[in-house]
């Protein structure tokens, strides 16, 4: 076992810190990023990462805590694609374009202001790749309370959502307001990218919102075991990316350790690259007869003689 | 072939009366009246372009007209009706996505709804009895996505009709089917019309594969529309005059053509079925 956690894991409070951390980002992602992929919507997501960085970069540079900004940022972001693509759809990836290209560029610029005008350093690194070795516990508790706001939200448009991304049509037919829900979608969206970039880094919380989300749809056969796995994959990538990083301080010969972002993006990109294996995907896509008996089995379904 | 309705003393399901909508000078419905009654089939027949999408989606309240009222069952429309279930032209579900064929059926039933309200042994059993109505059980538990056009189609119907509408609309859900998928869907309309007392509105671009089971026709072109039986509306006389300018219907072995004088345009007729004679 020693070899494996080394002693002083569990023990060691940014570790824990760093868990429970992880595990709420990986499971409000791997639940918005399910979504986000039914949707098409993975080049908006990364948008957001993009405006969540210049929230990040600006809060620094105006000493406001990072959280806040990258938050502030996303959720600015997502409104501001909102209102430029409501005219029509087909606009929608420009918009998101061009608000991507315009946060970047104050990226940027709050970057450069705070490496010229702060003695502080590594605050590029942390706005980029995350500090979740060392964040507070008030932080941690902000980031639950508002994980847990996003999924309540999510609960109650999951079904208009879900119908209106399979077939706006329908759903207006049954009477869904597909833009509100739409919209509510985009926030959540921004706020699940802002708690996910104080974690592992405004630039790849897009990694951690895509990645476990389309390994599981490959995998399942239905919307509630893909997001059961999502969030278990996210879970599973975060906190093996935080052992390995707490185990690279004996493997780097000057002992500095690794960046945990790295290894966290690097299981998530492994993981999907295994769910490609054909065998694995055989059983969700198999069409009857073999899951019809199953099925049966688990349920006796009633009606069919 | 077509028979008189024997219950055409009921009351109408849908009503159009003097309905206008125009799109700047271009006239989509002038002055149109129709009726639609429970448990008929009614096809809604006009060419690729005439308005027949727009004319669904007055029905369903997303479009809205200039003059004129439309009733369903025998109340004037309302914005989020859910006595009409509808589906449309396109739908395009990825085969990435992990939805089965029940968890959509499933979906007719609450997805108006916010929250996660959970399914009842009663909302399972009705979406079972509609699977087995359009034979979907064999694909009951498969991805939407990995079915082919025709059992996809079985799936929305199913969808559209979980909720119990007393009207279903459905937009050219014949276009992109093999023939044989056209005659089961076909079929399965015509069914699902006697059995289940519900009235079907069906658009197309092409009517002889509605032939056999409509029961009524609305016949759309140039905004202007003819309704009744297919033996009133499918005469030289009545579509001439709706199209303003001599038209002959010919019958050949069950086949309808409509057929247009040397030198007159065809381009507004219901394509396949039309012979330009030069």
């Amino acid at each position: 076992m020693h070899v494996l956690f080394k002693p002083g894991f569990f023990s060691n409070v940014p570790v824990r810190h760093a868990l429970v951390l992880g595990a709420i980002v990986a499971l409000v992602s791997g639940v918005v990023g399910v979504m986000t992929v039914v949707r098409s919507q993975s080049f908006a997501g990364h948008a957001l990462t993009d405006v969540a960085t210049t929230g990040g970069a600006g809060a620094a540079y105006v000493g406001v805590s990072p959280l806040a900004g990258f938050l502030g940022g996303a959720v600015a972001g997502a409104g501001a694609m909102e209102f430029i693509g409501v005219q029509r759809a087909r606009q929608r990836d420009i918009a998101t374009g061009i608000v991507l290209g315009a946060a970047t560029g104050l990226s940027a610029l709050f970057l450069y202001l705070n490496a010229t005008s702060s003695a502080t350093t590594g605050v590029t690194q942390q706005v980029l790749f995350g500090s979740i070795f060392t964040v507070d516990s008030s932080t941690i508790t902000v980031t639950a309370l508002t994980g847990v706001i996003v999924l309540l939200v999510l609960a109650v448009v999951w079904r208009p959502l879900l119908l209106a991304s399979l077939s706006a049509e329908m759903a207006a037919a049954l009477g869904t307001r597909v833009r509100l829900v739409g919209a509510a979608f985009i926030v959540s969206m921004a706020v699940a990218v802002g708690l996910s970039s104080i974690a592992v880094g405004s630039i790849l919380s897009t990694a951690l919102l895509i990645g476990p989300a389309a390994t599981a749809l490959r995998l399942t056969r239905s919307l509630r075991a893909a997001i059961v796995t999502s969030c278990a994959l996210g879970v599973v990538a975060t906190w093996a990316g935080i052992l390995c990083a707490y185990d690279s301080y004996d493997w780097d010969p000057s002992s500095h350790g690794l960046p945990v972002s790295s290894f966290i993006v690097g299981i998530v990109v492994l993981l999907y690259g295994i769910s490609g294996l054909p065998g694995l995907r055989r059983r969700a896509h198999a069409r009857n007869r073999d899951v019809l008996r199953t099925h049966d089995a688990h349920h006796a379904m009633p009606g069919s003689a | 072939m077509t028979t008189t309705p024997a219950n055409s003393t009921r009351a109408p399901v849908l009503e159009f009366d003097d309905v206008s909508l125009a799109f700047g000078s271009r006239r989509i419905l002038d002055h149109v009246s129709f009726e639609i009654r429970a448990g008929e089939f009614t096809g809604l027949i006009g060419s690729n372009g005439v308005g027949k999408t727009t004319l669904l989606k007055v029905i369903l309240g997303t479009q809205r007209i200039q003059s004129g009222d439309i009733r369903i069952n025998g109340t004037k429309r309302t914005a989020r009706l859910r006595s009409v279930g509808y589906v449309p032209q396109k739908v395009s579900i990825d085969a990435d996505v992990p939805i089965r064929s029940r968890d959509f059926v499933a979906l007719g039933l609450d997805a108006h709804r916010f929250g996660l309200r959970r399914r009842t042994t009663e909302d399972r059993r009705r979406v079972d009895e509609l699977l087995e109505a359009v034979d979907a059980t064999s694909f009951a538990d498969a991805r939407l996505g990995d079915l082919s056009g025709g059992e996809q189609q079985r799936v929305l119907i199913a969808h559209a009709l979980v909720s119990e509408p007393s009207l279903l609309l459905l937009d050219e859900p014949l276009a992109n089917l093999d023939p044989r998928s056209v005659q089961e869907i076909v079929a399965l309309l015509h069914n699902i019309a006697a059995t289940r007392d519900v009235a079907v509105f069906l658009s197309a671009h092409e009517m002889n594969a509605l032939l056999p089971v409509m029961d009524r026709i609305v016949y759309l072109t140039g905004g202007r529309a003819a309704s009744g039986t297919t033996d009133e509306v499918v005469r030289s006389d009545v579509l001439s005059a709706l199209y303003g300018h001599h038209v002959d219907v010919l019958q050949l072995h069950g086949r309808v053509l409509v057929v247009a004088e040397p030198g007159t345009t065809t381009d507004h007729l219901p394509s396949h079925e039309t012979l330009k004679v030069d």
